[in-house]
Formats: C-alpha cells, sequence, structure tokens
C-alpha cells in the first residue's frame, strides 16, 4: 500500500488534464498493425521514445507500446517533477539566506506548497508536448497504449492486437525498490512516483536511502518545510561518488536542517493514528523516529515481469535487469535492450543515448557501444555533484595511473561573489599525460559545467588544449580552465625552466 | 612570555613544551594498570589508543632524565600485565575480544567504557607502544624480560584475519549487539600502521591483497599545485608516521608517484599552512603561521555569522583542508607534530601560537582546539578544555623524532613492523 496521494485523474486543473492528453490520451485508439514492423518497441520512456523516433526518421515501420503513460521516469515520477520542486526549494532557500547578499530582510518567505506542486504539474505538462502521442503518431510512430507479452519468435501482444517484428528494443524502465521492512508497507510510503502527486507538505518526512534521489528529495522537502531525516546504510552518501563531494554534500544536508543517520537501517514501522513510528538501528543502537511520510529511495527494480522473456529466449535477473553485452544485444539476436532496464547508469540521458546505439545496432548492423559512451551524471541538490568518465576506483581496477587536478571553487572569483564557493572541480588524467580519463565537479550549477569535460572526454581533448580556451570571466566554469592551468605549469620541469633562462640570459 | 619565547632557543622550547605533554601521561596514569585518561577532563575513561602513546613515551622520558627506567618499566607492565590478563570474550564488559580492544575502558576496572566499540585502529595504536616498549626494554632482568613476553603474548593473540571479517580490508570496529561495523578502513587514512602491524602478525596475519585493497581509493592530487596523496586533517599525515620511519621507503604507490609517506606529510602540511594564508570563509587569525586542521575538539554545535555568511560551527570533528569541514577551529598540536616533516614552518607556528594566544597554553601544554573567531576574552577566542592525551602523546613523540629519530629507530629494529612493511610492498631506504 502506497500513501495517500492525488492520483493524476483525480486532479481537477487545467495542466493536468492537459498533461493527461499528451501522456496517455483517454480515447486513445490503438492503431492497426502495419506488421510486420521493422523495429517494436516496448516502453515509451526516454529510451523508447528516442528508439521509436530515431527509427521512424530513418523511415522504419515502428510500433511503440506503452502500458501506462509515455514519459517514463523522466516525466512522470522523476527528473522533471523533482527537477521543479528543487527549483522551488532553492528559491526558498536562497531567500531565508538573503542576508548573506546584504538583504536586511526580504519578509516572510514561507512557502505555499500548493502553489509550489500546481507550477510543478504546468511544467510537466509543458513540456510533455514534446513527446505526447499525438506527435509520435505524427511522427511515424504507431503507438499502442497496452500491457505488451512477447509471444515467442518474433511475435509480441499488446491490448488486442499481435505485433510481428524484425527487430525489437526492450526499454521498460524500472520501478522504485522497496525495501522488505516488516510493517513498512501496511503504514503507507511514498516512491517517486508518488511524492510528486502530495496534496500536502509532511511535517515529519524520513527518507530511505541515501542515493540521488534520496538526498535531493530529503533536501528540498527540508527546504520547503518539513522536519526530514534521511537514513542511509552507508557510511556515507552517494557511495559511488568521490567521498570529499559525499562530505560536502553531508555537511550541506546539515547545514539546512536535514537529520542525518548514516550506516543505520531502518528495521520496522508502526503506526499511531497518523503517524508512522519507524525504527533505527545503528551499529547495535535501537531508537525511534515518528514521521508523517516515508520517502523510499534506496533503488531501482526492473520492470519485466510481465514480458514474458522466457518465450523469447532473452535472459534476465530481478536485480541487475535484462542481460545485454556491449552493442545492447540481449541473448535473442533480433532482440536488443536499452535505458535503464539493462543499464547501470540510471539516467535519461543514458537511456536516450543508449537508444541510439540500439537503434543503430538492430536496424543498420551497427557496432556502436555503449562502453564508448562518457555518461555524465549528477545529483540536483545544492551544491550539485557531477561526475563523468571513470571513477578513480574503475582506473585503480585497470591499473591506469592517475593524477587529479583540483581547483576549489573557494578559489574562483564567480563562485566566490555569487557566494556559491563550496566544492570543488577535479579532473582525473593519466599520470605523466593530459588525457582526462574522468571529472567530478562539486558546484552550485555543477550539472552545467560537467558538460565542458563530457565534450573533451568525447572529443578527446586533453588538459593542455583545454588551457587554451579562453573561458569567459567571471564565471564558475573557469574553475575548469584553472585546474588545466596548473595542468600546464607541471609541464615547466626543472629542465624546462634551465633551458628557458639559458635562452634569456643568452 | 612574548620576551621568553623570543629569546628562548629552539631546543628550549621545545624541551619545554615535549616536557610538558609528556607530563600528562604521569598525571593522568592509574598506575595499579597502566591506563592513561583519554582527557584530562573530570571523569575522562581510559583510551586505549593514548596508552599506546604513553608506552612509546615512556622510553623518551627515560632517555631524557624526566624519570627513571624503573618508573618506566613499572608503569609498563602494569599496562602489559593488565591487558594480558583482562577478560577477551563477547560480553559487553569485556575489555577486548579476538586480541582486540575496545577504544574506551574504565580507568580503574579495565572493562569497556561508553559503549564503545572494539577499535582496529585503537588496538592499532596500542600494540605500537607495545612493540615499542618490547625492542626499548632489552636489559637481561626480570621485568624487562616479562614486558617482552607479555608483549609478544598481546600481539599474538590479535586475529587480523577476523577484523577484516572477510572483506578486502580491515573493518572499522565490532560491537557485541550488532558485530562488525559496516564499513573498513579504505582510502588513505591514520591506518598505515594498521596495515603494516596487521600484515607484520606472526599469527593471524591480514591477507596479501589487504593492502593493496586499502590503497584502491588513494588520490594522488594537485592542490595548491602541491602534488600529494590526499588526506583532509593533519593528524592522518601523523599518527601511523610517528613509529615508521616512512622517509626513503616507498610502496608501490609512491614508487609511482617519485615519492614517500615522509615526503607526502611534509606536502600536507604546506598545503595547510596554504589553505590558512588563503583562508576562504574569513575566519579569524588564520595565516602562514596559524593554521592546523585536524580532528580535534570544537565550540560546537552552534550556527553563527562570520564574514557575514552563516557558519556551522562543530564540536569535535575531523576537521581537514581544503575540503572542509573547517569553522574556525585550529589544533595547535596538529601544527607542532608536524615538527619532522616541515620543521621550518611548524616551529614557526608555535612560536606564533606562544606569542598571540598565551591564554590558550596552560602550563606549556597545548590544548586540543582553540578558535579566535568566537570572541572570548582572551585572544585565542574560544579554547578547549584540559588536554587530550592523542595530542599530547603526538607532541612528545614528534619532537622527539625530529630530536633524536628515537622511536624511529627503535621501530626499525622491531620484526613485527620491517615483516609487515615487506608484505605491504615497501622497500628502499633502511628495509633494504
Amino acid at each position: 500500500m502506497t500513501d495517500d496521494v492525488a492520483p493524476p485523474d483525480l486532479d481537477e486543473s487545467g495542466p493536468l488534464e492537459a498533461l493527461i492528453d499528451n501522456i496517455h490520451p483517454p480515447n486513445w485508439r490503438n492503431p492497426v498493425p502495419r506488421s510486420p514492423y521493422h523495429l517494436v518497441v516496448i516502453g515509451a520512456g526516454p529510451a523508447g521514445v528516442t528508439a521509436a523516433r530515431e527509427a521512424a526518421e530513418l523511415g522504419a515501420r515502428v510500433a511503440l507500446i506503452e502500458s501506462a503513460q509515455i514519459g517514463g521516469v523522466r516525466l512522470n515520477a522523476g527528473c522533471v517533477s523533482s527537477k521543479a520542486v528543487i527549483r522551488s526549494a532553492r528559491f526558498y532557500a536562497e531567500m531565508r539566506a538573503a542576508e548573506d547578499c546584504g538583504w536586511q530582510s526580504v519578509g516572510n518567505a514561507d512557502a505555499h506548497f500548493p502553489a509550489m506542486m500546481a507550477r510543478m504539474q504546468r511544467i510537466r505538462a509543458r513540456l510533455s508536448r514534446i513527446a505526447s502521442a499525438q506527435r509520435l503518431r505524427e511522427a511515424g510512430v504507431d503507438v499502442y497504449f497496452g500491457a505488451a507479452r512477447f509471444r515467442g519468435g518474433d511475435l509480441v501482444a499488446v491490448a488486442d492486437a499481435t505485433l510481428q517484428f524484425g527487430k525489437a528494443i526492450i526499454a521498460t524502465g524500472t520501478r522504485p525498490l522497496i525495501p522488505a521492512i516488516p510493517g513498512l508497507a501496511a503504514a503507507g510510503y511514498l516512491t517517486n512516483e508518488t511524492v510528486f502527486a502530495l496534496r500536502e507538505c509532511p511535517r515529519r518526512l524520513l527518507v530511505l536511502g541515501g542515493g540521488p534521489l534520496g538526498c535531493e528529495m530529503a533536501q528540498a522537502y527540508c527546504r520547503i518545510g518539513a522536519q526530514v531525516f534521511i537514513v542511509q546504510e552507508e557510511p556515507m552518501f552517494l557511495p559511488r561518488e568521490e567521498r570529499d563531494a559525499a562530505q560536502i554534500l553531508s555537511d550541506a544536508l546539515a547545514k539546512d536542517g536535514v537529520a542525518i543517520h548514516p550506516n543505520t537501517n531502518a528495521v520496522a514501522v508502526r503506526t499511531d493514528g497518523d503517524s508512522k513510528i519507524v525504527d533505527l538501528q545503528c551499529d547495535g543502537d535501537r531508537f525511534s523516529v515518528t514521521v508523517d511520510a516515508i520517502l523510499v529511495g534506496v533503488g531501482r527494480a526492473p520492470n519485466i515481469e510481465n514480458l514474458r522473456l522466457d518465450t523469447v529466449m532473452v535472459d534476465a535477473t530481478a536485480d541487475v535487469g535484462i542481460t545485454v553485452d556491449d552493442l545492447l544485444r540481449t541473448s535473442n539476436p533480433h532482440i536488443y535492450a536499452a535505458g535503464d532496464v539493462c543499464m547501470a547508469d540510471k539516467y535519461t540521458h543514458a537511456a536516450e543515448a543508449s537508444a541510439r546505439i540500439a537503434v543503430a545496432n538492430a536496424l543498420f548492423l551497427g557496432r556502436q557501444r555503449v562502453s564508448a559512451l562518457a555518461i555524465p551524471c549528477c545529483t540536483y541538490t545544492d551544491p550539485e555533484i557531477a561526475h563523468v568518465g571513470l571513477y578513480l576506483r574503475d582506473m585503480w581496477d585497470r591499473s591506469i595511473p592517475v593524477k587529479t587536478f583540483t581547483v576549489l571553487m573557494h578559489d574562483v572569483d564567480r563562485a566566490v561573489t555569487d557566494g556559491e564557493d563550496e566544492g570543488f572541480v577535479k579532473i582525473h588524467v593519466r599520470e605523466g599525460t593530459d588525457r582526462i580519463l574522468g571529472a567530478s565537479v562539486v558546484a552550485s550549477r555543477a550539472g552545467e559545467m560537467i558538460n565542458e569535460l563530457s565534450l573533451a572526454i568525447s572529443a578527446g581533448v586533453g588538459l593542455r588544449q583545454l588551457a587554451r580556451v579562453i573561458h569567459t570571466y567571471p564565471t564558475q566554469a573557469q574553475a575548469i580552465k584553472m585546474a588545466a592551468d596548473a595542468y600546464n605549469r607541471t609541464r615547466l620541469t626543472p629542465r624546462r625552466k634551465a633551458v628557458i633562462a639559458s635562452w634569456l640570459d643568452r | 612570555m612574548t620576551i621568553l619565547v623570543a629569546a628562548e632557543t629552539e631546543q628550549d622550547l621545545l624541551d619545554r613544551f615535549q616536557r610538558a605533554a609528556f607530563g600528562y601521561f604521569l598525571e593522568y596514569v592509574n598506575p595499579d594498570n597502566g591506563l592513561v585518561a583519554d582527557t584530562s577532563r573530570a571523569g575522562s575513561p581510559a583510551s586505549i589508543a593514548v596508552v599506546g602513546f604513553a608506552l612509546s613515551c615512556y622510553p623518551v622520558g627515560v632517555e631524557r632524565g624526566w624519570m627513571t627506567r624503573a618508573e618506566a618499566t613499572r608503569l609498563t607492565l602494569a599496562a602489559l600485565d593488565f591487558f594480558c590478563a583482562s577478560v577477551q570474550s563477547a560480553q559487553p564488559d569485556a575489555t577486548g575480544y579476538k586480541g582486540f580492544y575496545y577504544h574506551f575502558l574504565d580507568m580503574t576496572t579495565g572493562r569497556r567504557s561508553r559503549r564503545s566499540e572494539l577499535s582496529l585502529i585503537d588496538t592499532t595504536f596500542l600494540l605500537a607502544g607495545v612493540l615499542t616498549a618490547s625492542v626499548y626494554y632489552d636489559r637481561d632482568s626480570p621485568c624487562e624480560g616479562r614486558i617482552r613476553e607479555q608483549a609478544d603474548r598481546m600481539v599474538r593473540r590479535v586475529d587480523w584475519r577476523w577484523g577484516c571479517n572477510g572483506a578486502a580490508t580491515a573493518r572499522q570496529g565490532w560491537k557485541p549487539k550488532s558485530g562488525f561495523l559496516h564499513y573498513g578502513w579504505e582510502g588513505y587514512s591514520e591506518a598505515s600502521l594498521l596495515y603494516a602491524l596487521g600484515l607484520g602478525s606472526p599469527t593471524h596475519p591480514l591477507a596479501d591483497d589487504s593492502f593493496a585493497a586499502w590503497t584502491a581509493t588513494y588520490q594522488w592530487e594537485s592542490i595548491y599545485d602541491i602534488n600529494l596523496l590526499y588526506a583532509g586533517p593533519l593528524f592522518i599525515h601523523q599518527f601511523s608516521h610517528a613509529w615508521i620511519d616512512f622517509e626513503g621507503i616507498q610502496d608501490c604507490f609512491m614508487r609511482a608517484k617519485g615519492s614517500d609517506y615522509f615526503e607526502n606529510s611534509r606536502r600536507a602540511t604546506y598545503v595547510q599552512q596554504e589553505y590558512a594564508r588563503r583562508n576562504p570563509y574569513g575566519f579569524k587569525a588564520y595565516g602562514a603561521d596559524c593554521w592546523g586542521f585536524t580532528a580535534n575538539d570544537g565550540p560546537g554545535p552552534l550556527t553563527m555569522r562570520v564574514d557575514g555568511r552563516k557558519r556551522r560551527i562543530f564540536g569535535y570533528v575531523a576537521r581537514g583542508v581544503p575540503y572542509g569541514p573547517d569553522d574556525g577551529t585550529i589544533g595547535p598540536a596538529a601544527a607542532l607534530a608536524s615538527l619532522p616533516f616541515a620543521p621550518e614552518i611548524s616551529l614557526s607556528a608555535l612560536r606564533h601560537f606562544c606569542r598571540h594566544f598565551p591564554d590558550m597554553i596552560e602550563n606549556s601544554r597545548l590544548p586540543s582546539g582553540f578558535n579566535p573567531t568566537l570572541a572570548r576574552a582572551g585572544a585565542s577566542g574560544w579554547v578547549a578544555a584540559g588536554q587530550f592525551g592523542l595530542d599530547q602523546g603526538i607532541i612528545v613523540l614528534m619532537i622527539e623524532n625530529y630530536r633524536t629519530r628515537m622511536i624511529w629507530t627503535l621501530m626499525r629494529r622491531c620484526p613485527d613492523l620491517r615483516r609487515g612493511l615487506l608484505r605491504a610492498g615497501f622497500t628502499g631506504g633502511w628495509l633494504s
């Protein structure tokens, strides 16, 4: 059982109706199949929509099957909704910190939760237009609503139709993983699929999980006014990221007032009237917190159960999802997968990139590899935590000698003038070269800054060349140039200095 | 005081602070069981790490004439006899388990205190003291012979493999009710000594690949144009180094970087100084001679405006640079403990502390922390109450290493340490 939230079809607001019209029109009629399709795409999230559009643009006969709503996690349960809420929360936080920028007072800065959520719905409606069912149809994609089930061979059934395919791409995405905590289901909980449909801001919120979703929502709801507890099994947030990044994030959450409980497990949930009592355990110490809502963000589970993958001999596991090779081929050579359902990097942009690879490899004998992608990622807390390329542990595993050039944001003029001087830029290069292998950015707009480093990695631009790129002054991205300059200074070895000195004294 | 500091020679200044720090151990030891209080504050439990420092400081005291060899032998034997006879079991009020000991013990009974964890790192520092004693007390007398026997017993019963709980790296601790703390010693930290002693164990050594697993998350960084193996708090660059002479010996990582851990600590000290010069958050008193960011006591938790911005001020926390946390609190002992690595700036910092913050120095003993940004009566602002045993211990040992290299020289003769370093892949220098 999940918490009582407003289902989309009960909300009478205009934007929501427009949204529904775009992502799952109530009166939609599935088309008459044009079988055999060159490509059948199952799942209309970012990967599925991208694959269907790309293939259709290239002239393929394409069917796109969606069991719920077009847009997937990006539009309906994650990225867009959370960023809209985060924007509101950051704005409130900035108003409360107005004194830092020389304001004596900005009056009352009380969050108005319904207005904030209405804003978020308007934004969702607006962004849903571009990938609406109608637009996809106009782009030449046959859009089917209904649950897809393979029927062996080259057949897949949806609603009362059976589609024949030359190639298929599975892009059914993931859903929230719900931990087996006694009492949690009975007490009710929120997930990324329901937290954005809340009518009221919970007075006390417990967030389970210190991954990107958990950290983003813990900070945002705390800033909006909830008393927030975040419980994390690991010692640090964002276990994949640099420990300094995780430490800065932890400090930032604590500064906002989030009660942080690392190394802690939720072991039981009870209810007392409308309250939920969560029993927590940390290194043998047991204690409880009483909250009004619990947000679960401990991981994702692949949506594969109802596809009948066994009929088409596609291998998959319940935890990792569909098994694919570097070309995104499943164990069935006619069926590919893309996006969250098969990838460790579960991001919208990664899903879209993988969809393009799957289309090229499935339809056009492509040999494009997922491992060749430099996939950036960002956790949209304040400050943001972004990364691209290899992590230090990856480099160690591959015995790659690495050196890191670090610039602190408190040494970057624009970060100081903006009062956003927490964080750093770290660029990892292969020792003895200027080749960028990976980079981490912790900054107010790290998600924007990381793109320059993604470009550099993708285009093979090294630090030496990056140092020659003139950056606008003053900008926070200048930190990247400063790191490149630091690299350049290491090239001035004592021997080169001696040569230069002798030249000057000639 | 100003005149005194200006006139004082380097040797006199160091002697004064070293002796004062040494005095802590005689003042706060329980002579019946050799346990030493974690801090000078009333009701403080014993810290096993502080006992390890004490056992290493006594030989310094003997050599400097601050105590007799007989007194040192008696206190050392009291501690070793206590630990050897103490209860080793999984019971929650035991003294230790599997050869390891609880972080904090009751000063009188020696039983587990404050529901503390069975601590691998604090046991390591205790063992470092035990091994120092076993090497130093080399005379053919019943007492010194017994010290060596008891030390051997303690070292042999530590089950380092159990301490990994099946993982590649050593776990940080264990508790009777909940079992192992579910995080390990990974990434550069004060645990070099843990791996050296764990790998050198004659009975239950760590696995061959544990050191490599520990170094897997090392970060070789260029910060302020200084290349170093990064760790934020200064004590990380000092604690293992109090016993291990890292100068000239290299593991696989340092060989590849053309550096060593001694040089690395020197660079880390300079990063601290450079950070203080930049003073990004505008805290009071920071500068070329006023730095020292480490794990230490602080005035928090509280929030206050500094340089026009709201800042969190912490209590006891591992402060570090350049990523923080930094709340204006300085650890003067850490600045002094870098003496062997960067004597020019460490001494300068000590003289600066004496000149400008005499009110935080109590009978030539440095406090755990002071924070000039918090306005109080004196120039030092907030000053941590009393003294901490770890601070006094590291001061004694590092001043001694700077003056005579005594602890380093002693520990070079410790076969367990030598074996552990070789197994970790260290070569060169005095290991050749």
